[in-house]
């Protein structure tokens, strides 16, 4: 049924349809109004015997989910930023213990500076811990991915991150259609463990690996990558026939066909680059654009067959590898490697700087026209930057650098040196 | 005292599995139907007080639990001795996950039990004292302040043994470490530092603690066995010597245990929800210099004699003796 609805408290209802069995939550802001409903609906009895458990961190939050994991249970948790890197170790530990939790990401920037606003610094700098990350565009796709997102888990015995954005997301009020219980129970079937805590068989559990084998322990993890990469359109599909609207899959494609030049992004950004490309190919740009929805696995072959025609790729990313560039656009430069196709870096919309349509036209534009420095930072402000640099080479104790650049850019008080 | 103690005064030993016992007064170790939690052939040292204390506390809460029974454990010596795979000394469900997380494990195993209404399977977390008094100090605070129905057990060996004989929080004043070198003044760990868990423990108002030696198999079985008689979250803190971290003779572990427990330097408690209710009394204090010569790592207390450290380390033992009176003045204060 369509409801004019939070973000947040979409996924909330969404997550409470997959009949969860234990949660442990912590709050950390934007992620926490989910953790809130869900709280309220699991002391409501509205989803059966779940457990809600109140942890003292982000740390503790998913190794109790390994516990219970490994103990049978559907299990789910939300975070974000630094609560997602307080997690680091536990991050990792599940998916090499072949876990199939399913958590929330709603992406923020990571500190510091300390920062609260969306970009996909967060779940980027988890890409390679061996979770699957699916990315939503909106508040819909945000709720259908978490119901694929445990059947997909649960089926590959691997952890799935959905990752949604931060405040534009999970802030913003959209009509989102939230679907009936038995169509839930219909798509997700119980959890069937591929290992178990049972004291009837009793096995042990995350046991030490030595140079023999450690290889090809990693190695299956990245065989299920694989199968994933099959899994994530099948499910998709399937989910299209009895939902009947298209949800998640490896990428979503718009005006892709004909292109010369394509943009890529994750997430959210994508509604405003869509309206970027219509307006461009009014103009007569040959432009199209590529949602990537999954960004672990990685669809490269996916990829390669959608731009092998076109002359340039624009990745608009929200994320900085500090000292090499894009994250994102090193893996589609990966994935084209031997073709022709340019690929641009734009790194864009950092600690919630806005993305406007009107940026990306005219980055496209140059891009095509001139072509971009590696990587293109969008919409920065070099005098404040060039002022910063400089008073830093003049004075040994410049002070720090954050509260430096506010006052040049005249947004806190405080004399302007 | 929860059971009655009976002294062989042949040995001068409570010696474990005391066959001159009845069969019902006899140890769980001692007996055919043992469960062997912690099987043979595991990698531990010669004399290792926590193999020793993993074996008898789990066999005891395996007889509690008819076998109904799922282990987490820290990652450290236990954790690596046991399961270098394919190989595995458990003979029960056994999760290892982190070094700082086997408290919220547990919670979550516990959880897991709960949604499924499966609680008669009960939850142990165990781990060495780095992994309980310092990295997953955060995560066995957060299952204490829950009351989650977990027994978290932590063997206490004093130091960071697994990793090569480093301080942690429960390296007691004095001793040797590989980062509490016995050189320059006042060598060894600082004094007046490290932290108390089994009060900590006890300041959370769960429902029960308890401290326990391998050199009493009979009273850490009745702790153990009284512990999972409880719901609700409880600790119980094993001393057991560690002849690699200690240079003691692995033949003496269990004298060097006792010594602990003698010299008043390790208290045998038990609490229930933040109040002391028993200790075990010492029948003779002996003085502390006897359990420090037993160990390598403090022999630069000896050579020349420190005694300002000496006298020190034997106020902290009077200063248990006092706290838990167990050195009784007449009339006898046995409850």
């Amino acid at each position: 049924m369509k409801q004019q609805v939070e973000g947040s408290q979409a996924v909330a209802q969404a997550v409470a349809l997959c009949r969860p069995e234990v949660m442990a939550c912590y709050p950390i802001s934007p992620q926490t109004h989910i953790v809130e409903t869900l709280s309220r609906k699991v002391k409501a009895g509205e989803i059966g015997n779940c457990q809600f458990l109140n942890v003292e961190s982000e740390f503790g939050a998913l190794s109790v989910l390994i516990g219970a994991s490994a103990m049978g249970a559907r299990t789910y948790t939300a975070t974000t930023s630094q609560g997602l890197l307080f997690m680091a170790e536990a991050i990792y530990n599940a998916a090499g213990l072949g876990l199939p939790i399913v958590m929330t990401i709603a992406n923020r920037a990571l500190g510091a500076p300390i920062n609260i606003w969306n970009d996909h610094s967060d779940s980027m700098a988890m890409r390679d811990a061996g979770w699957i990350q699916l990315y939503a565009e909106d508040n819909q796709e945000a709720v259908d991915l978490h119901i694929q997102a445990f059947r997909l888990a649960e089926e590959l015995s691997c952890p799935v991150m959905v990752c949604m954005d931060g405040y534009i997301l999970t802030h913003a009020f959209e009509a989102v259609d939230l679907p009936e219980q038995e169509q839930v129970d219909a798509y997700l079937p119980l959890f069937e463990p591929v290992q178990l805590l049972d004291p009837q068989d009793p096995v042990s559990i995350g046991a030490m690996v030595g140079p023999d084998a450690f290889a090809e322990v990693r190695y299956l993890a990245h065989h299920k990558h694989l199968q994933a990469l099959e899994a994530i359109p099948r499910m998709s599909q399937e989910f299209q026939d009895m939902f009947h609207r298209t949800s998640g899959g490896l990428l979503k494609l718009y005006h892709t066909d004909d292109a010369e030049t394509l943009l890529l992004a994750l997430g959210s950004v994508n509604g405003t680059i869509k309206d970027a490309v219509d307006d461009l190919r009014e103009e007569g740009w040959p432009v199209g654009s590529i949602q990537l929805c999954s960004y672990r696995p990685f669809p490269s072959q996916a990829l390669r067959h959608v731009v092998h025609n076109a002359k340039r790729v624009v990745v608009i990313e929200k994320d900085l590898a500090v000292g090499q560039g894009g994250m994102v656009s090193s893996d589609v430069k990966m994935a084209l490697r031997g073709l022709p196709t340019i690929v641009d870096t734009v790194i864009a919309g950092l600690g919630g700087r806005a993305i406007s349509k009107a940026s990306v036209i005219d980055t496209v534009k140059a891009a095509c026209l001139e072509g971009l420095e590696e990587p293109h930072f969008l919409d920065l402000n070099w005098v404040a930057i060039n002022r910063e640099l400089t008073r830093q080479a003049e004075q040994r104790r410049s002070g720090p650098a954050p509260e430096n650049l506010l006052r040049e850019m005249g947004l806190s008080g405080g004399k302007t040196v | 005292m929860s059971y009655q103690r009976v002294k062989f005064y042949q040995t001068g030993t409570f010696t474990v599995g005391n066959r001159l016992l009845d069969e019902a007064d006899r140890t769980v170790q001692a007996r055919m139907d043992r469960t062997n939690s912690l099987n043979s052939g595991h990698r531990a040292c010669q004399g290792c007080g926590e193999a020793l204390g993993a074996r008898y506390a789990l066999d005891a809460v395996m007889r509690a639990t008819r076998n109904q029974l799922v282990a987490v454990n820290a990652t450290g010596c236990l954790e690596v001795f046991s399961s270098p795979y394919p190989e595995s000394a458990w003979q029960i469900p056994w999760l290892h996950s982190l070094f700082g997380n086997a408290p919220a494990v547990a919670s979550g195993v516990a959880a897991a039990l709960r949604a499924k209404g499966k609680t008669d399977i009960r939850v142990v977390a165990q781990g060495g004292d780095g992994a309980t008094v310092d990295i997953g100090f955060g995560c066995l605070s957060g299952m204490f302040e829950r009351n989650d129905d977990v027994l978290y057990i932590c063997y206490d060996n004093e130091a960071y043994m697994n990793t090569g004989v480093q301080r942690s929080g429960s390296t007691p004043a004095r001793a040797w470490t590989n980062t509490t070198q016995a050189v320059g003044t006042e060598p060894g760990n600082i004094l007046g530092v490290g932290k108390n868990l089994p009060r900590i423990a006890m300041a959370h108002g769960i429902p029960y603690v308890a401290t326990a030696s391998v050199a009493d198999l009979h009273d850490l079985e009745a702790k153990v066995t009284k512990s999972m008689s409880i719901r609700g979250a409880r600790y119980i803190h094993i001393h057991v010597p560690c002849p690699l971290g200690w240079k003691s003779d692995p033949a003496q572990t269990i004298k060097v245990a006792r010594l602990a427990v003698e010299s008043g330097l390790f208290p045998l408690i038990e609490a229930e929800w933040g109040v002391v209710t028993d200790r075990t009394c010492i029948r003779q204090q002996i003085p502390v210099e006897q359990y420090l010569a037993l160990q390598g790592r403090f022999k630069h207390l000896f050579n020349p004699r420190d005694e300002p450290s000496l006298a020190s380390i034997q106020a902290m033992a009077d200063g248990n003796i006092h706290l838990y009176n167990l050195v009784p003045t007449k009339p006898a204060m046995e409850s």
